[in-house]
C-alpha cells in the first residue's frame, strides 16, 4: 500500500496558538481513515490546510508524493481532494441537479468562446455533463429530488448532496468533516453504508472528522487521534480505544459516554 | 415617431450597459458603483475614433470594447481581492476618477463635453438593436454554460466553489471583463447616438442608475435584466409630462418593488417555458417541505472551529 496523503511535521500557528502542531501520518489508497479528538483539537484546521483554505506555517503535505502546500485551492480539489463541510455549504439557492453540475464544470472542456456561440463541442460536453450528473444522483439515491432548491432538502439530504457535489470532481481523496453531525442513529447507519459504497465504486480514500464512536469505530480502518493539536494516538480502532491517553483525553471511561 | 424611436434606442443601449452589470452583480455577486466609467471609456474611445481618426462606427465599436475590456483586467488586478463592499467602494471611486480625469483633460473637450461627434446614419439607427439583440443571446448562453454556472457557484458560497475546483479570482475576473466590455460598447452607441458626450453624462448618478434596474430587474436574471431595462428606461420618459415630478415616480416604482418584491421583479427566475415551469415546480416544494420540516429541524449550528477564511 501507498500512500495516498502524507502529512509530515504539519504546524500551524494563529498568532500563538499552535492550532495544529507537529502532526504526521498519512493515508493509504483505498482506505478509510478517522480523525477524531475533543473540540478544538485541530482537526477541521487539517482539513483547511490539507484543501489550501489555510497557508501551512511548516511541514508538509504531500498528495501522491507531490507538495501541494501552498498551492491554490481549487488547484488542490482538482488534483482531486474535494471535501464536504462541518457547516453545510452547499449553493443553497441552486436545484440539488445544479449543485453537483456546477461542481462537475472541471471534466467540460470548451472555452468561454464556445460557450457564447453555442459551437458544437458545447452541446456535446454538455450533454455528457448532466449524464454524469444523472448517474451520480443516481448511485446517491437523490434522482427524485434533484429539481429541488438545495436549501428545502431535509437535513440528511443536504449532507447527501454535498458529497454527491464532492464526487463529482472525480477525486482520489475525499474528506468528510463530520458527515453524521445531527444525524439520528438510522440515517448515520444509511451514511456508513454509502461512505464504504462510494469508497469501492469510485475507488478513492476517505479522511473523515467524527464525533459519532459507533461510525468511527465501525468502518474506520485507521484512526489518528488529535488533542489540543498534538497527536495522541494512532492505529486501528481496539487499538485507540484500549490507549489509555486517549480515554482520558476524549472517550471517557465507557465509549457511550465520551468527554466532550 | 422619432421621439419613440429615441427612446428605444436609448432603451436598447441601456440594456447593453445592464447585461454586462447583471452579469457581474446579479450572477457573480459583485456589486459595481462604477460601471458608467467603462461606459465613458467606451463612449470617448468611439468618438475619438469616429470624430478625430474618421474611421468607421463598426471599427469604433470594436476598439471601444476592447478598450474597456483592457481598462477592466487593471482594476481586477487591484481590486478583485478585495472583499464584497470594499470591491463596491472601489468600483465607485473608478468611476469617479474616469470621470475626473476626462473632466480634465483639454483634448477631449474636458468639462464642457465633446460636440458633433458623428453621427447614426439612416440604417445605422438598426445597430444598437443588433448589438442589444445579440448582447442578450450571448448573455443567455455564458450564464448557461459552465462559466456561468461558475460565477453563480462564486455568489452562492465562495469557499464552497473553491473546494469545487473554482478558481474564483478567475471567476470574477471573467464577470468584469464581460461587463465592461459590454457597458464600454453601449458607451460607444450612446456618442454616436446623441452626437455629444460630457464626462457627467458618466457621473455615479449613471452608474445607480444601471445597477438600480438591475436590482429592479431581480438578481440572477436576465430576463429580468431586460425587462427592467426597458421599463426603467422608458418609464422616466412616459412622465416627462410631469417634469420634476416624473423622477419622484421612478423612485417611487422602485421602493415599492424592494418592498414587495425584495428579490426583484424576477430574481433567479428566468422568462421561458421552463423557467416558469422550475419556478412554479420551487414554489409547490417549498410549501411542502415548509410541513415537514416543521418537524424535523436542523440540530447542528455553525461551528466557529469550521473552515473560515484565510
Amino acid at each position: 500500500m501507498s500512500a495516498l496523503l502524507e502529512i509530515k511535521g504539519l504546524t500551524k500557528r494563529f498568532g500563538g496558538l499552535a492550532a495544529v502542531n507537529d502532526v504526521s501520518f498519512s493515508v493509504e489508497e483505498g482506505k478509510i481513515f478517522g480523525l477524531i479528538g475533543p473540540n478544538g483539537a485541530g482537526k477541521t484546521t487539517i482539513f483547511n490546510l490539507v484543501t489550501g483554505v489555510y497557508h501551512v506555517t511548516s511541514g508538509e503535505i504531500l498528495y501522491q508524493g507531490r507538495s501541494i502546500a501552498g498551492m491554490e485551492p481549487s488547484r488542490i480539489a482538482n488534483l482531486g481532494i474535494t471535501r464536504t463541510f462541518q457547516n453545510i455549504r452547499l449553493f443553497k439557492n441552486l436545484s440539488a441537479f445544479d449543485n453537483v453540475l456546477t461542481a462537475c464544470h472541471a471534466s467540460a472542456n470548451y472555452g468561454l468562446a464556445e460557450a457564447i456561440l453555442r459551437l458544437p463541442r458545447f452541446r456535446r460536453e454538455e450533454l455528457v455533463l448532466r449524464e454524469k450528473v444523472d448517474y451520480l444522483l443516481e448511485t446517491m439515491g437523490l434522482t427524485e429530488r434533484k429539481d429541488v432548491t438545495a436549501n428545502n432538502l431535509p437535513y440528511g439530504l443536504q449532507r447527501r448532496l454535498e458529497i454527491t457535489r464532492a464526487l463529482a470532481l472525480g477525486p482520489k481523496l475525499l474528506l468528510l468533516d463530520e458527515p453524521a453531525a445531527g444525524m439520528n442513529p438510522d440515517e448515520t447507519e444509511q451514511l456508513m453504508d454509502i461512505i464504504c459504497r462510494i469508497r469501492k465504486d469510485f475507488s478513492l480514500s476517505v479522511l473523515l472528522i467524527e464525533h459519532h464512536m459507533d461510525l468511527v469505530m465501525g468502518i474506520c480502518e485507521h484512526i489518528v487521534v488529535l488533542n489540543f493539536g498534538v497527536k495522541l494516538a494512532e492505529g486501528n480502532a481496539d487499538e485507540v480505544s484500549a490507549d489509555p491517553s486517549v480515554v482520558e483525553a476524549y472517550l471517557g471511561d465507557s465509549r457511550g459516554n465520551k468527554a466532550c | 415617431m422619432e421621439y419613440v424611436l429615441g427612446i428605444l434606442v436609448l432603451s436598447a443601449i441601456n440594456l447593453i450597459a445592464v447585461l454586462g452589470l447583471s452579469i457581474l452583480t446579479g450572477f457573480t455577486g459583485l456589486f459595481s458603483f462604477g460601471h458608467a466609467g467603462f461606459m465613458a471609456i467606451g463612449a470617448y474611445v468611439a468618438a475619438i475614433f469616429t470624430a478625430r481618426l474618421h474611421l468607421p462606427f463598426e471599427v469604433a465599436l470594436i476598439a471601444a470594447g476592447i478598450a474597456a475590456g483592457i481598462v477592466s483586467v487593471a482594476l481586477g488586478r487591484l481590486t478583485l481581492k478585495l472583499k464584497g463592499d470594499y470591491f463596491c467602494i472601489a468600483t465607485m471611486g473608478f468611476g469617479e476618477a474616469v470621470r475626473l480625469l476626462l473632466n480634465n483633460w483639454k483634448w477631449v473637450g474636458g468639462a464642457r463635453g465633446w460636440e458633433s461627434i458623428p453621427k447614426f446614419e439612416g440604417p445605422q439607427f438598426i445597430l444598437p438593436f443588433v448589438v442589444a439583440a445579440l448582447a442578450v443571446v450571448f448573455s443567455w448562453n455564458l450564464v448557461n454554460s459552465r462559466q456561468g454556472r461558475n460565477l453563480v457557484a462564486v455568489r452562492e458560497e465562495e469557499l464552497a466553489a473553491q473546494m469545487s475546483g473554482i478558481n474564483v479570482l478567475h471567476s470574477k475576473m471573467t464577470a468584469l471583463i464581460v461587463s465592461a466590455v459590454l457597458a464600454g460598447i453601449a458607451g460607444a452607441l450612446m456618442a454616436n447616438f446623441i452626437g455629444f458626450i460630457a464626462p457627467k453624462s458618466f457621473n455615479m448618478q449613471k452608474s445607480t442608475e444601471l445597477i438600480i434596474i438591475v436590482i429592479f430587474g431581480g438578481l440572477g436574471s436576465i430576463s429580468g435584466s431586460v425587462v427592467g431595462a426597458l421599463l426603467l428606461t422608458a418609464l422616466p420618459e412616459v412622465f416627462r409630462a410631469f417634469s420634476d415630478w416624473r423622477l419622484v415616480f421612478y423612485g417611487l416604482a422602485v421602493i415599492i418593488i424592494m418592498v414587495g418584491r425584495p428579490q426583484g421583479l424576477m430574481g433567479g427566475i428566468e422568462l421561458t417555458p421552463s423557467g416558469v415551469r422550475k419556478a412554479l415546480a420551487a414554489r409547490r416544494t417549498r410549501a411542502e417541505f415548509a410541513k415537514i420540516s416543521a418537524a424535523d429541524t436542523p440540530t447542528d449550528a455553525d461551528s466557529p472551529v469550521d473552515g473560515g477564511s484565510k
